[in-house]
């Protein structure tokens, strides 16, 4: 922070009011929304009257197989698609920014889908993913390989779903991790040549030196997994059966049924989920946070 | 260097970016043939040449389609995010600019609930409640205000790394000179976070645009179709129309694409900013 003692006049110059507008429209439309969900997830509600039933709309919550698996399912899938935009992303992101010829090329076209509306997206490999004459299964159908069916089998779905939403995202997380390689110093990659090659520089420069681009992705595209929704429901509709719904789709489910108090409810699941989950990471992280 | 130790050099990544194109590519061919197609051929979602390439007669299907719909569409998404990205920039440069500048412990009262916004999901239900209420249900201007809200954390964090790097004795020299908090504001200062504000405007224009969820909840109604609801509802309707389908597709994806194009560096530079930093 600057300056303790600044005079009072410049202070005035930057009135505290300027957080007004902002502040209200952030206040009205976000943080009590936010508030009265908690009260609202305890009752029987109609929208325009609310009947106090305690807990046990959670209790519905995590007694019904459906939305218990809904729970799991939503932790499956973040925990799946922030490993392998990882695994994914880093190699891509070392790749291009060695010096191959192209580099700006590949990077446009890997995050060109990150542009694209999910649920165009979903569209498009909903047709790819048709389990007799989709392209990817007339592909490995040529190469002899096994052709399953991606969306129409339950144990399957929702890593269908996440691979796709890997495709889509990965793109970011490439990003990030080039800006990390880009601000590691030269003399690593120097002294890396000399050790030996390319994996020396991967194992031992890139991976521990673009740690904080790693922990970032891992962050964005967590929080990004734990609240998916578009993907899944233009994929799948959560299912077959439920076998991929996550809480998003559970709650929009609910809410197209007219239970709001459940459907308030999930929404309460998914902040708490939120929270424990994705504070304590983020300290974690920040702890072991590099300078360079 | 010989030919064969070349070849061993370069052989992986010459197989890593064959993957990467099929990967990455092949969906987007997909998307055009098929657009291109006429109902027969798109049926059988082979990825084929069509016979006669019908993309032009199949967008201008797709835009007539319904009394026009897809134009009401453009139009509602148009509006939509122009409104939000504007009141955006406004609303997150203010606080960006108060919060750099005071550095106080309102400011990383401000800084943490930004980051709160930026975490945890908007609660569903209790909004359409709120909304309704205040008679903003399947209003534009609600649908607007909740895009702000939602996007606010991440143009504040944008704006507020940029104004880390306007030195202070610009805002000095404005004061001595007798600006007046809000001429410093908008006459020094806004101009000045220019760059930043690009960033802001494009990344905040793709997010908005391909909103879908907010549509769906906040504003129903088939007067308030956005551009990606009229994909969303084709589904049902184009059920055996694939090539409408998919043609409707690269319809709604031409404004981002165009973004993409001229903006692609800011859009890069702005995601790798926006990612969180405390």
């Amino acid at each position: 922070m600057s300056n303790p003692k600044r005079p009072l006049a410049v202070l005035r110059s930057y009135p505290n009011w300027f957080y007004l507008p902002a502040g209200l429209v952030f206040a009205v439309f976000f943080v009590v929304p936010t508030v009265l969900a908690f009260y609202f997830s305890l009752t029987r509600w109609t929208l325009f009257n609310a009947t106090f039933i305690g807990m046990e709309n959670y209790r519905n919550f995590l007694g019904e197989p459906m939305l218990a698996a809904g729970l799991r399912n939503t932790i499956i899938y973040a925990v799946m698609t922030s490993g392998l935009k990882v695994i994914i992303a880093l190699p891509l992101a070392t790749l291009l920014t060695s010096r191959i010829r192209l580099t700006g090329f590949f990077r446009a076209i890997i995050f060109f889908p990150v542009l694209v509306s999910t649920v165009a997206v979903g569209i498009t490999f909903s047709a790819l993913m048709q389990p007799s004459v989709g392209l990817i299964n007339t592909a490995l159908g040529t190469l002899g390989l096994p052709t399953p069916d991606w969306l129409g089998n339950p144990r399957l779905a929702l890593y269908s779903v996440a691979l796709v939403d890997v495709w889509k995202g990965v793109g970011i997380a490439m990003v990030i991790f080039i800006a990390g390689i880009l601000s590691i110093p030269t003399d690593y990659f120097e002294a890396a040549r000399l050790e030996g090659g390319a994996w020396v520089k991967f194992r031992h420069v890139i991976i521990p030196l673009a740690r904080n681009a790693t922990f970032t992705v891992i962050l964005l595209s967590f929080i990004g997994g734990l609240r998916t929704f578009d993907l899944i429901w233009t994929m799948t509709k959560g299912g077959p059966g439920f076998a991929s719904d996550v809480l998003t789709s559970v709650i929009y489910k609910y809410y197209q049924a007219g239970f709001y108090g459940l459907s308030t409810a999930g929404n309460v699941v998914l902040f708490i989920l939120v929270t424990i989950i994705v504070f304590p990471l983020m300290r974690y992280f920040n702890r072991l946070e590099l300078e360079l | 260097m010989s030919f064969w130790k070349f070849i061993k050099r370069i052989w992986l990544d010459v197989v890593a970016l064959v993957v990467i194109g099929i990967v990455f590519v092949v969906p987007f061919i997909f998307i055009v043939l098929t657009a291109g197609k006429t109902q027969k051929e798109a049926s059988t979602f082979a990825f084929s040449m069509p016979a006669n390439f019908l993309l032009w007669q199949n967008m201008r299907e797709v835009m007539a389609f319904g009394n026009n719909r897809m134009w009401l569409a453009l139009w509602n998404s148009m509006l939509l995010t122009v409104g939000s990205v504007t009141l955006l920039v406004f609303l997150a440069a203010l606080v960006a600019y108060v919060m750099q500048r005071r550095g106080d412990r309102m400011a990383a009262f401000v800084s943490a609930v930004m980051l709160a916004g930026l975490i945890i999901p908007p609660a569903v239900v209790p909004t359409i409640f709120l909304l309704q209420e205040i008679g903003l249900y399947k209003t534009l201007i609600g649908l607007i205000l909740i895009e702000v809200a939602l996007q606010l954390s991440f143009a504040t964090l944008i704006f507020r790394t940029f104004m880390a790097s306007i030195p202070k004795e610009i805002d000095e020299a404005a004061i001595i000179d007798g600006a007046s908090p809000t001429q410093l504001f908008f006459r020094v200062i806004l101009p000045l976070l220019r760059p930043a504000m690009i960033t802001v405007i494009v990344v905040s224009a793709v997010a908005v645009y391909n909103d879908f969820v907010g549509p769906l909840y906040f504003l129903p109604g088939a007067e308030n179709v956005t551009a990606q609801l009229t994909l969303y509802s084709f589904i049902s309707q184009f059920n055996t129309r694939f090539n409408l389908l998919f043609a409707n597709v690269i319809v709604i994806t031409i404004p981002p694409l165009i973004m993409f194009m001229f903006f692609q560096r800011q859009i890069v530079a702005g995601m790798t900013t926006g990612a969180i930093k405390g």
